[in-house]
C-alpha cells in the first residue's frame, strides 16, 4: 500500500503505527517557530536596549538561547512539542515511539547547521525526501521521527451509535474477502469527510452489488458496513 | 465477534484509560480540558490508580491485537492505537534526575567520554595546533605575511584591541562594559563551538576546516602581536580563558570527527546505525563543551581583559587554570584500584 506508516514493536509484542510528518508541515511548523522567536526576540529586545548596555548582555545571551535551545527546551519539556508544532498537530518522539531526551533533542538541534546549507535547509529537505520516514540528516543522527499526535478525523464516536449507524444494517449479498469487507469499513468510516457527489460515484462502482444508484446507493452500502460491524 | 458487540463491551474500559493518561500527561491531552486542572488531578492521582497503570496498558495493547486481528474497521484501530502509542510513551518515557546527572557528568563523564575517544580529540589538537604554529613561525620570520591572512582594517582592529595604553584588553571598543561582553562571547564562541561539531556530518570536512581556519588565524595574529611588541598584553590576555576556550575548541572537532569517521568507516552498521551510535556519544563531549566555554566566556569577560590586575597574577592564574583543565581530563571519573584479593 502507498503509505507513510511506520510501525515499531512494542515490548508487549505488538506493532504501534506512527505517522511521519511530510516536509510541507514541518516547514510551516518551523516558520512560526522562526517567527515566534523573532517576535520575542523584537519586543524583550526593545526593553532592554533601555538597560543600556547591561541590557546588550542580556539580549546576546537571549539570542543565543533562542537560535539554539528554543527546540530543544519545548521538545524536552513539553512532549516533543514546540509551539509551531502544536499549531500543527505534530511532536517529536524517538524513533521508539518514546518521548524525546535531551541528548536526541539537542543532536537534532545542533545539526540543523548542517541541515540548512547550502542554504535555506536544502540539504535537510533532500534527506526528509530521500528517507522513507521523512527525517532530515539531524533526525536520522538523532534517532528521531516527527509524526502526527492525534488524528481527530479519526476519533471513535459515542459507542451509543453514530447518525449513520442508526439507517439500520443489512446483510451482505455475496461472501467478499477480508480485502473486500475492509474496503467497505473504510468507505463507511470517512463518507462523511468527501462531497455527497463523490460519495455517489463510489457507490457507482458497486451498483450491482447493491442494486441501487445515488443516494439510495450510498445509503445501502452504510448499511451493509453496519451489518459488518454488527449493528442491530 | 462483531466490531460492534466489542465496543460497546469494552468502550468504557478504553475511556477509562484515556482520562487516566489525559491525568498522567496533562501536556498531551488532546481535549481542551485545562491544562491546569489536568495537572492538579495528577498531583492528586493515588498510588493505586498509578500503580494500575501498566495492568490497564496492556489490556489495551490486547484490545488493539484484537482489534486488527478481526479485520474491525480502522476507525476502531486507529483510535486504539493512538490510544496504545499514549500509553507506550507514558509508560517507557525516560525520566532521569536532572541534577544528579549533571554532577556525576561534571565529575566523571565527561573526562571519561573525552578519553574515550581521545584518538579523534587528537587529531583535532593536531589540525588546530600545528598549522596555527607553522603560520606563526612564518610570520614570526617574514612579517608582512600577515597581510596575507587578514586585511589591513582587521590588522588595525587587532593592535587597537591588545594595545596596552586600551582601558580594557582584547576590546575593539574600549566602551563596551564587561557583561555585554559576556554575552557577546557566549553567542559567538559556543555558536562557533556547535558549528564545528556540526560540521564533522559532512564527513569530517566541515569540522577539518574549521579547525583549520581558527588555528591559522590564531598562529598569523599572535605571531604579528610579537612583531609589533604587544604580545605583554596579548598572552596576559589570552592565558586566562585559553584553557577553556582553546581546548573546547579542540574537544568540539574531536566530537565532529567522531560523526564524520562513523560516516566514512562505519564497520559492520549501516551507515545510519552507525552515525546514531557516533552522534551519542559525541553529544557527550558537546555536553561539556557548552560547559567549558561558558567559563571562558566568564573568565574572558571579567578577568582577562582587566588592566586592574597585574600581568604577573594573570601569568599565574591562567598558567593554574591550564593545569586544572589538563589534570582535570587525564585524572578525573578513573576507577579506583582496588585491593587484590
Amino acid at each position: 500500500m502507498l503509505d507513510t506508516r511506520y510501525a515499531i514493536e512494542t515490548p508487549e509484542g505488538i506493532d504501534i503505527t506512527l505517522r511521519p510528518v511530510g516536509p510541507l508541515p514541518r516547514i510551516l511548523a518551523y516558520t512560526v517557530d522562526l517567527l515566534l522567536r523573532w517576535a520575542v526576540l523584537l519586543v524583550l529586545g526593545l526593553f532592554l536596549t533601555y538597560l543600556g548596555a547591561f541590557g546588550i548582555g542580556i539580549i546576546s545571551i537571549l539570542y543565543f538561547l533562542m537560535e539554539w535551545f528554543y527546540p530543544v527546551f519545548f521538545e524536552v519539556y513539553r512532549g516533543g512539542v514546540t509551539p509551531g508544532k502544536k499549531g500543527f498537530g505534530i511532536r517529536v518522539v524517538h524513533d521508539d515511539g518514546t518521548p524525546v531526551g535531551w541528548s536526541a533533542s539537542l543532536i537534532r538541534n545542533l545539526l540543523r547547521a548542517v541541515d540548512l546549507l547550502p542554504f535555506a535547509y536544502i540539504a535537510g529537505l533532500v534527506s526528509m525526501v530521500l528517507d522513507g520516514n521523512f527525517r532530515r540528516l539531524g533526525d536520522l543522527a538523532a534517532g528521531t521521527l516527527v509524526v502526527y499526535q492525534h488524528d481527530a478525523a479519526l476519533r471513535l464516536e459515542s459507542v451509543a451509535g453514530s447518525a449513520a449507524e442508526k439507517a439500520g444494517a443489512r446483510v451482505l449479498p455475496i461472501a467478499l474477502d477480508r480485502d473486500g469487507q475492509r474496503a467497505l469499513l473504510n468507505f463507511a468510516d470517512r463518507h462523511e469527510t468527501l462531497s455527497p457527489q463523490r460519495q455517489e460515484e463510489l457507490a457507482a462502482i458497486l451498483d450491482n452489488l447493491t442494486g441501487e444508484q445515488g443516494k439510495h446507493g450510498v445509503a445501502s452500502l452504510l448499511k451493509i458496513a453496519n451489518g459488518l460491524k454488527g449493528a442491530q | 465477534m462483531k466490531q460492534r458487540a466489542f465496543e460497546q463491551r469494552y468502550a468504557q474500559d478504553w475511556q477509562a484509560f484515556e482520562a487516566l493518561l489525559d491525568v498522567l500527561d496533562p501536556s498531551v491531552a488532546p481535549n481542551r480540558e485545562n491544562f491546569r486542572t489536568a495537572r492538579r488531578k495528577n498531583q492528586r492521582l493515588s498510588t493505586s490508580q498509578v500503580a494500575s497503570f501498566p495492568e490497564a496498558y496492556r489490556r489495551l495493547c490486547h484490545y488493539l491485537a484484537l482489534a486488527r486481528e478481526r479485520q474491525y474497521s480502522n476507525r476502531l484501530t486507529d483510535h486504539l492505537n493512538s490510544l496504545v502509542l499514549r500509553g507506550h510513551q507514558q509508560l517507557y518515557q525516560r525520566k532521569s534526575d536532572l541534577r544528579s546527572a549533571i554532577i556525576g557528568f561534571v565529575v566523571a563523564g565527561f573526562p571519561q567520554a573525552v578519553r574515550a575517544q581521545w584518538k579523534f580529540c587528537a587529531v583535532s589538537a593536531a589540525v588546530f595546533v600545528l598549522p596555527g604554529l607553522l603560520l606563526m613561525g612564518l610570520t614570526l620570520m617574514f612579517p608582512e605575511l600577515v597581510f596575507s591572512v587578514f586585511d589591513p582594517k582587521q590588522i588595525n582592529e587587532f593592535e587597537s584591541m591588545y594595545d596596552p595604553a586600551a582601558r580594557h584588553i582584547g576590546r575593539v571598543r574600549d566602551a563596551d562594559t564587561d557583561f555585554a561582553m559576556f554575552g557577546h562571547y557566549i553567542r559567538n564562541n559556543i555558536g562557533i563551538g556547535f558549528q564545528i561539531f556540526a560540521g564533522g556530518l559532512l564527513f569530517g570536512i566541515g569540522s577539518l576546516f574549521f579547525l583549520l581556519y581558527n588555528g591559522i588565524v590564531f598562529g598569523a595574529l599572535s605571531a604579528h602581536i610579537i612583531n609589533v611588541n604587544f604580545q605583554e598584553t596579548f598572552f596576559s590576555f589570552v592565558i586566562g580563558h585559553g584553557s577553556f576556550e582553546l581546548t573546547a575548541i579542540v574537544l568540539s572537532g574531536g566530537a565532529g570527527l567522531q560523526l564524520g569517521y562513523a560516516l566514512i568507516a562505519p564497520g559492520r552498521f549501516t551507515r545510519r546505525e552507525s552515525l546514531r551510535r557516533a552522534a551519542g556519544s559525541a553529544i557527550q563531549i558537546v555536553y561539556g563543551v557548552l560547559l567549558m566555554l561558558l567559563i571562558a566566556a566568564f573568565i574572558e569577560a571579567f578577568w582577562s581583559s582587566s588592566t586592574l590586575v597585574p600581568t604577573t597574577l594573570k601569568y599565574w592564574v591562567g598558567g593554574g587554570l591550564w593545569l586544572l583543565v589538563l589534570g582535570y581530563f587525564v585524572g578525573m571519573g578513573r576507577e579506583k584500584k582496588h585491593d587484590a584479593v
